[in-house]
């Protein structure tokens, strides 16, 4: 390679690379590093290094093993994975539906609407629909039906987390349904494949590029929620990412929650690798 | 070897068959209001290569894909193979298509978008196999069977998308301009193998196109189609030799056209004189005559006394083979080609800017056509 080329590849990559080892390199490196740290008498962290923090998260002690916070990672991979199968009903044929429509840019701006308002509001939004003596209950008596509490629940977390991520789904996977050959469902048809086989394995490889970003925009962010729960559930709906924010926040055990935010990156990393893996084998690395 | 691969010509052009697609009345408008076809009705025999020939625009598109089934006519009758299509879905007709673009699926290799067709009617492996070799190999591209599309030239392509098609022994193959990407070598090489294909197996082709060239290379007959209509249907020889209206005469290769009335029982008068026709004509009706460049005799001196015009040559283009004169009489221009071979009579050898030679206009060459423009 010759100089001036040498000093275009550098001017094209010194400010990513910059970027990637100062804000997320090394505070990953700092979290890792303090996973192993013990809470100091103030509060603060201290030494010697120690594997008490992962002992703790997975429940192993001298008086035995106690799963507490294995349950609520369990309880938030259940939040994460039936999140993420709602939005998929609701956004794949949402996606097409804006896709096939006149009105694309109208019904683009509906989703993208919500944006607009803080997320704290929508979130409290759903706190005066589902409260006691809210929005929903109101209309549900004016139609003589029997009043539901459902603030604070976990039916109301849920809901929360769907609305608040069903977005993410539908803007990647709408950039892919945009781009769809049609002559490819033709060509299916054409070689004897009905509605059902032909949207099989005409369209929807088509559309898988953008499932997969939506799939890890909902999935991982799901998984760490922490506001929704805490807003909707009243405090009693404790997540991962409840535990994680109150060791850095109340508790203020920074070396544990930095041992449990990272078994819960270690998990969601694993998952991507396997994932790729998978994909490559299957050759479908070119699609994504 | 290497003129074989690109030379090819028809040694019957006469469908023999019974007719395997017949449309009768059928028309089309789209929901912007334009009328795609408008009351069409032919017949396509069991065997012949077919071309509907138009300009972008004319419906010869609309037309294939109706054949398809992508499309429902909004009157008439379409009958294949015997059987009404009417509501009939694509993946239940016993035709298949090759896409303008190939429409490849990009996610499969080749075997896989060969093996398509024979996987959705669940033929059993071992078949599939052999089936999918032997239009592997029909096309000659057997050592491509692990390449993805995004793998492959153009003209590859070309030969997955019709092994695809042809796999699946459809009675009728419907080609939407399938040599439309490629470069001109190329497609004159494809156009041959097409055409061995097409004799080989005997499946009837359907092929749309708008090249002229191609339609009258490879067809048994052509339909050339203009706004939604058929204008002319017979072989290619009739088309050129005997276009019907002047729109055929001038899309198919160049065609002088000049404005004619009635001046006796085979003459007509023109811009250039009178001219004697083969066809009598009648009394007070206004026609076109058309003449093809290259049946324009033109000499230094008057050969015949009749249908012999005094012009002026006002430009020549050299193309090699051929030398072609823009002539201008009267106020009419004419366009003239004359071969460039070495053995030239006398009188016919080439002339010069500004000359003045006589252009014989043979009467049995004059195409007179019942149509004022």
């Amino acid at each position: 390679m010759n100089r001036p080329s040498w000093r275009r590849l550098l001017a094209t990559v010194t400010p990513g690379a910059f970027w990637l080892v100062v804000f997320s390199l090394l505070p990953t490196l700092l979290i890792l590093y303090a996973s192993f740290l013990q809470r100091g008498p103030h509060g603060w962290l201290s030494g010697p290094l120690t594997l008490a923090n992962y002992a703790r998260f997975f429940g192993i002690s001298s008086s035995g093993f106690d799963p507490l916070y294995l349950n609520i990672l369990g309880r938030s991979f259940l939040l994460g994975v039936v999140t993420t199968v709602a939005v998929v009903l609701l956004g794949y044929p949402f996606a097409f539906f804006i896709a096939r429509s006149r009105h694309k840019n109208l019904l683009l701006l509906l989703v993208v609407l919500p944006f607009w308002t803080n997320f704290l509001i929508r979130v409290y939004a759903w706190i005066v629909i589902f409260q006691r003596r809210g929005v929903l209950n109101a209309l549900l008596s004016y139609l003589h039906l029997p009043t539901l509490h459902l603030y604070p629940s976990w039916t109301a977390v849920y809901v929360g987390t769907i609305y608040t991520y069903l977005p993410f789904l539908i803007l990647p996977l709408y950039a892919s349904v945009e781009k769809v050959d049609w002559t490819l469902l033709e060509a299916a048809y054409d070689l004897g494949a009905g509605r059902v086989r032909g949207f099989w394995h005409a369209v929807f490889p088509q559309t898988l590029p953008g499932l997969v970003a939506g799939l890890l925009l909902v999935f991982i962010p799901a998984l760490g929620t922490f506001v929704i729960s805490d807003l909707l559930g009243a405090g009693k709906a404790i997540l991962i990412g409840n535990v994680i924010q109150q060791q850095f926040g109340g508790s203020r055990d920074w070396a544990f929650g930095s041992a449990a935010a990272f078994v819960l990156m270690a998990l969601v990393l694993l998952g991507l690798w396997l994932y790729a893996r998978r994909a490559g084998e299957n050759g479908m690395g070119e699609l994504l | 070897m290497e003129q074989r691969r690109l030379f090819k010509g028809k040694r019957t052009r006469t469908p023999v068959g019974d007719a395997i697609v017949r449309l009768s009345g059928v028309s089309k408008r789209y929901a912007g209001g334009t009328l795609a076809l408008n009351d069409v009705s032919f017949e396509v025999r069991a065997g012949e290569f077919f071309s509907l020939l138009g300009p972008s625009g004319c419906g010869k598109t609309t037309l294939l894909r109706i054949l398809a089934g992508f499309e429902e006519p909004d009157s008439g009758r379409v009958e294949i193979a015997g059987a009404d299509a009417r509501g009939l879905p694509p993946y239940r007709r016993p035709v298949n298509m090759v896409f303008q673009n190939y429409a490849l699926f990009p996610h499969m290799n080749v075997f896989a978008n060969v093996a398509f067709g024979l996987r959705m009617k669940q033929v059993p492996e071992d078949e599939l196999r052999q089936r999918v070799a032997w239009a592997l190999e029909l096309v000659d591209i057997e050592q491509l069977a692990q390449r993805r599309p995004h793998e492959l030239s153009g003209g590859q392509r070309q030969r997955v998308a019709l092994a695809r098609a042809l796999v699946n022994e459809p009675e009728v193959l419907l080609l939407d301009e399938p040599l439309g990407a490629l470069d001109y070598k190329l497609r004159k090489q494809l156009q041959v193998e097409l055409m061995n294909l097409q004799e080989e197996l005997g499946i009837t082709f359907v092929y749309v196109t708008h090249d002229q060239e191609e339609a009258l290379v490879m067809s048994d007959r052509i339909a050339v189609m203009r706004a939604g209509r058929i204008e002319q249907l017979d072989f290619p020889e009739a088309i050129y030799e005997r276009p019907a209206t002047a729109f055929v005469a001038q899309f198919l290769g160049t065609s002088n056209l000049i404005q004619a009335a009635y001046a006796g029982e085979r003459l007509l008068q023109t811009p250039l004189g009178k001219l004697r026709v083969a066809r009598p004509v009648k009394i007070g009706e206004r026609y076109l005559i058309s003449i093809r460049p290259e049946k324009i005799r033109l000499s230094r001196e008057p050969i015949h006394h009749e249908n012999t015009v005094r012009v002026r040559v006002d430009d020549i283009i050299y193309t090699g083979a051929e030398n072609q004169y823009l002539l201008e009489a009267a106020g009419t221009e004419l366009v003239a080609y004359t071969l460039n071979s070495d053995i030239q009579e006398p009188g016919f050898e080439e002339f010069d800017y500004d000359e003045y030679v006589y252009a014989h206009l043979p009467a049995e060459n004059l195409v007179v056509i019942d149509e004022p423009a």
